[in-house]
């Protein structure tokens, strides 16, 4: 006997069925093949992206602290990178990297250095004149200053910029599912073609989770790494 | 890679050469419905932001909207939309609204609330009734930062226009969800076009908000200050 042409999808319980608004049976049956990998992905996403921009207006904003002139390139570049629609971003890019990750990686990048740069930059530069004074007083380096008086005082700036970023990116990633199937965009996507809404709310609440924790949890890396500013918050 | 991909760019600008009918009633499109969406949005968050700014009420609430229309994700939002409302343009609508409050809500009430104390105790003290407070000192203050809300929304909605075609909204963005019917030059062509709309967005209300901003205050006008924009 050959194999059955159609293939068996197994039986949908009456709630999927019926598309009910929210189905649990459904969301435990598919958390490990479908929602689970997803979620995993989409941290993926953003670590990588939140990472990566990071790294890059760090370094922009210590150039930019050093050298005046770094800044008004960085930041109208940035700007316009910033005000570009995403889903335009992506398909940008496509011509370029084709439809994968580097693609979406990179827009996603793109979009946290603006935010990253300027908190970074009005971070290291809010060390006070007279903090800055009596590190020179003490003989220190303009390296030492750096490391051990402006870069600790910039913290608080900085992780309020990173939180920024991560919620966003958050937010922002789900738009790759046009790109790419990565993250939970994808279940969205597919779930909004077939118009199944458990799929819909599990992966968006699960967006807005995400959101929300880690958004929390650099609250309390904030705390953590700036004993010191615990009553004073810089947006 | 680099030549395959200039090959793309090059066709792209020709599709937007031969389709610019379509690509002009899309934008057209484009530019109807984010604009109606952004006054409905500013309608009601513009007095909402100046009332509480005004009463220095409700701090938490206004400041934290803009936090939370960050982490909603804009492809959550018209999905949700899309379960509740169907397909349509109230759909949309009702998806650009509820993500364009939060920034210009946010910005009109730190805006109002942030002014000078000084001078709005100078006005109360030249006998000055609480409406003319709001209308001749506290609002010409704000403006500035009020409007870097609006401008911060604005292209926030250009933006979220182009994913809300998925739920059945018109213009650019029905090109751009729908790789079936157009090649890569097709999606590329109105992508730039939406990049254009969107900076122009911005640029024109940068233009409107220099021009509005009190000749006193010109000097402070931040150059780009999208710091609640949600991006999509």
């Amino acid at each position: 006997m050959a194999e059955p042409v159609i293939p068996d999808f197994g039986e949908a319980s009456d709630c999927v069925a019926e598309n009910r608004l929210f189905c649990t049976d459904w969301v435990r049956e598919n958390w490990d093949p479908v929602l689970q990998p997803a979620l995993v992905e989409h941290i993926k996403l953003t670590v990588i992206a939140v990472g990566l921009g990071f790294v890059l207006s760090l370094v922009a904003a210590l150039l930019a602290h050093r050298f005046r002139h770094v800044e008004r390139p960085v930041a109208f570049l940035s700007a316009v990178i910033y005000t570009i629609p995403s889903l335009a971003l992506f398909q940008l890019l496509v011509p370029v990297t084709g439809l994968t990750v580097t693609t979406v990686e990179i827009a996603l990048v793109g979009y946290t250095l603006l935010i990253l740069f300027r908190n970074n930059l009005a971070g290291l530069r809010s060390t006070p004149p007279e903090v800055l004074e009596a590190a020179r007083g003490m003989g220190l380096t303009s390296n030492q200053t750096l490391w051990r008086v402006e870069l600790p005082l910039a913290l608080p700036a900085i992780v309020a910029g990173l939180r920024i970023a991560v919620v966003s990116t958050i937010a922002l990633a789900t738009v790759a599912a046009f790109v790419v199937s990565e993250g939970l965009g994808g279940p969205i996507l597919g779930a909004l073609r077939l118009d199944f809404r458990t799929e819909i709310i599990a992966a968006g609440a699960l967006a807005v989770g995400l959101a929300i924790l880690a958004d929390a949890l650099l609250v309390l890396a904030q705390r953590a790494v700036t004993p010191w500013a615990s009553a004073r918050r810089v947006t | 890679m680099i030549a395959a991909a200039l090959d793309v760019f090059v066709d792209s600008l020709q599709f937007i050469v031969d389709e610019r009918d379509l690509l002009l009633e899309k934008t057209l499109e484009h530019i109807v419905l984010s604009g109606a969406a952004l006054l409905v949005s500013i309608a009601i968050a513009v007095p909402l932001g100046l009332a509480l700014g005004h009463l220095h009420r409700g701090s938490f609430v206004a400041v934290n909207v803009a936090n939370v229309g960050r982490a909603l994700p804009t492809l959550v939002v018209i999905a949700v939309g899309f379960i509740f409302l169907g397909i349509g343009f109230t759909t949309v609508m009702l998806a650009l609204v509820v993500l364009a409050v939060p920034p210009i809500l946010t910005n009109a009430y730190v805006a109002v609330d942030e002014v000078d104390r000084d001078a709005v105790e100078a006005a109360r003290g030249m006998g000055m009734t609480p409406s003319q407070v709001l209308w001749r000192v506290e609002l010409p203050l704000a403006l500035p930062l009020l409007f870097v809300g609006i401008r911060t929304a604005a292209v926030f909605v250009v933006a979220t226009a182009t994913i809300a075609a998925i739920a059945g909204g018109s213009g650019l963005g029905e090109i751009l969800v729908n790789q079936a019917a157009y090649d890569v030059e097709g999606l590329v062509g109105a992508a730039i076009c939406v990049s254009l709309l969107a900076l122009a967005a911005d640029a024109a209300l940068g233009v409107l908000q220099r021009w509005l901003t009190p000749a006193g205050l010109k000097e402070e006008l931040p150059a780009f200050e999208p710091d609640v924009r949600p991006v999509v």
